[in-house]
């Protein structure tokens, strides 16, 4: 009888949400204090997913950290290789050809549209609509293949280096980006439709989770969730980098910040970067990326021209690589890599061939050898799926960061969260959450 | 470049001074603190050892133009000297709880620090540079409820490897 009394008095109730829960994308944990439904306190508990990045990074060569920045936001693996290598360069003032800027674009923009398709799609599926899981998904997995195509791999592209890309891009690339681009624009269409005048849609995404202008800024927020709440601000706007001033396009903003304002800015978001991205490949200089047959030799073939002193010959032929390193010969290497042979790898020609190529070669890949970096901080960043995604960079004159910091866009967001949640139902857990866009990988590091 | 502006202006104010440098800068009108990290200069011989390093930026909500940004640079020991700075820009109390994590050095006035990605059994502070990479930790098993002094508290399972 006594517990039954005490029972009814407690007013507020403990729930946790997470580490393992359907809605949450990646493991947090979420303590909520509820009085009923209705939310009255957050507590947010992160760290899941620590990886340590930034303590690996100190005891890698600079080159090394890029694979691991790939899986800081596995969902736009392309925008932290590029935002890493930018930092690095920054730093060292090298700079990169203009193809390979260009290359970069493009890769970082088809990455966002992989970011934003995943969102949308799964806050989508999470308030029940699977249909528009499935076909943003499937877009999304067309993206992926392109991106294995040019890099390949779907997810842990490593694309980068210090200097440059991996290598140029693949025969045909442009015309099936502009091919898949088509479907992805049909696929929006469709979701659209589904979505954006859904009464449950809207009921469950309208007045959500919302936040204003000054808290966002006070939280530090950037990326879609602060251009939701009507702040134009975009670092490749703001602070242009690569060649982002050469584009027109625009910053879709929201108005209200509220779920369903992220939900629109995202969609019209990747209109916008398929603009860029078929801006860039109009604008592009033009490059050589395929060889006739008669132009190609066996590595093999070539190391026996160079035995037998046949040097002029040598200068006639490519070298037939593996695939992997596609885009890496003598014809693709003065457009996408930065004409400076303390940083960045020779032509694979030059390695197979001659003592000077094998040397350089070896000097930049072995421990302590490789690049240096002149002692000195510096900070940059790119725009990120999900917001500014700084890097701070030391180099103390070594061939590797002494220290690297991420500065990753969602750990703001999901700071903010109590600010949130707060005085909401239950039920706006999970759109919240959605339009959150909660990273693990990179909240995490 | 955009590099050097993003970076910003570098300032560096001992840590006494660090509260009303910062205190000024939000009166200028710097809205944002983009990011706050910390340094450990060890092997370079730097007394005191850390610098904990603020950036903040100013902006134009309107226009969404970054009007400017300064990195201010702090050099602190372990001992907690710099006052917390959550009250001014609400995110710092996140982002002092991270360093603190990785990097054991305290702010004042603020109500409790725990770390923010490593557990609270976690012995050491990672990202120090005398903290070794490949060190071990011991093993926590499922709290047992009992208190931490208690004999069962915590208590490690023998594994297949022994460890």
């Amino acid at each position: 009888m006594t517990t039954a009394t005490s029972a009814r008095k407690r007013t507020t109730y403990m729930l946790n949400m997470g580490p393992q829960h359907p809605a949450m994308h990646g493991v947090i944990r979420l303590q909520l204090e509820l009085e009923g439904e209705r939310i009255v306190a957050v507590d947010t508990e992160i760290g899941y997913l620590h990886r340590a990045f930034e303590k690996h990074a100190e005891s890698e060569t600079w080159n090394n950290v890029v694979p691991w920045t790939d899986r800081l936001n596995y969902v736009s693996p392309l925008i932290n290789n590029v935002g890493y290598a930018l930092a690095v360069e920054s730093l060292a003032g090298i700079e990169v050809p203009e193809r390979g800027q260009y290359i970069r674009v493009i890769a970082s923009e088809i990455s966002r549209i992989t970011d934003h398709l995943t969102c949308v799609g799964a806050s989508a599926m999470e308030l029940g609509s699977f249909t528009v899981f499935l076909y943003l998904i499937k877009a999304r997995e067309w993206l992926y293949q392109l991106v294995d195509n040019l890099t390949g791999a779907r997810v842990t592209t490593a694309f980068t280096r210090v200097g440059g890309v991996k290598g140029d891009l693949p025969p045909g690339f442009e015309e099936k980006v502009l091919a898949v681009f088509k479907d992805i624009r049909a696929a929006i269409a469709e979701s659209d439709t589904l979505l954006t005048k859904n009464r449950i849609f809207m009921d469950r995404m309208e007045g959500t989770g919302v936040i204003s202008k000054e808290d966002a800024v006070a939280y530090g927020i950037t990326g879609p969730f602060l251009r939701s709440t009507g702040v134009p601000y975009d670092v490749r706007r703001a602070h242009p980098y690569l060649v982002y001033d050469r584009f027109d396009f625009e910053i879709p903003v929201g108005t209200v910040g509220d779920n369903y304002d992220r939900y629109l800015c995202r969609l019209a978001e990747i209109e916008q970067s398929m603009r860029i991205v078929e801006q860039a490949f109009k604008q592009i200089p033009a490059g050589k990326h395929s060889l006739e047959p008669h132009e190609i030799k066996y590595a093999y073939e070539l190391e026996d021209m160079g035995k037998h002193g046949d040097t002029k010959l040598i200068e006639k032929y490519a070298a037939k690589v593996d695939q992997t390193l596609d885009g890496m010969g003598r014809e693709a290497f003065g457009d996408i890599k930065a004409a400076d042979r303390a940083v960045t790898l020779p032509a694979k020609e030059q390695t197979y061939t001659n003592i000077e190529g094998l040397m350089n070669h070896f000097e930049l890949v072995m421990w302590s050898w490789g690049i240096k970096i002149p002692a000195g901080e510096g900070y940059s960043a790119v725009e990120g799926g999900n917001g500014e995604l700084g890097f701070h960079l030391v180099s103390d004159g070594g061939d590797g960061p002494f220290r690297a910091r991420c500065r990753p866009p969602c750990l703001y967001i999901m700071a903010a969260l109590p600010k949130l949640l707060v005085g909401s139902m239950i039920a706006d857990v999970v759109p919240t959450f959605g339009s959150v866009n909660m990273i693990a990988g990179e909240l995490d590091r | 470049m955009s590099a050097a502006s993003m970076r910003g202006e570098v300032r560096s104010v001992p840590a006494a001074g660090a509260r009303a440098a910062l205190e000024g800068l939000k009166a200028e009108g710097y809205g944002m603190l983009v990011d706050m990290t910390c340094v450990d200069y060890l092997p370079m011989g730097k007394t005191p050892r850390f610098d904990v390093i603020y950036r903040v930026a100013k902006f134009d909500l309107e226009g969404g133009h970054d009007k400017g940004r300064v990195e201010l640079h702090c050099a602190v020991g372990v001992e907690p000297v710099l006052r917390s700075a959550a009250d001014l820009w609400p995110i710092a109390d996140w982002l002092e709880r991270e360093i603190w994590d990785m990097y054991g050095v305290g702010f004042t006035d603020r109500p409790d620090i725990k770390r923010l990605l490593m557990y609270e059994e976690f012995v050491g502070h990672a990202l120090r540079k005398d903290y070794p990479i490949a060190k071990r930790q011991p093993l926590i098993g499922p709290k047992s409820g009992d208190k931490s002094g208690s004999p069962s508290f915590n208590i490690v399972k023998p594994t297949v490897t022994g460890e």
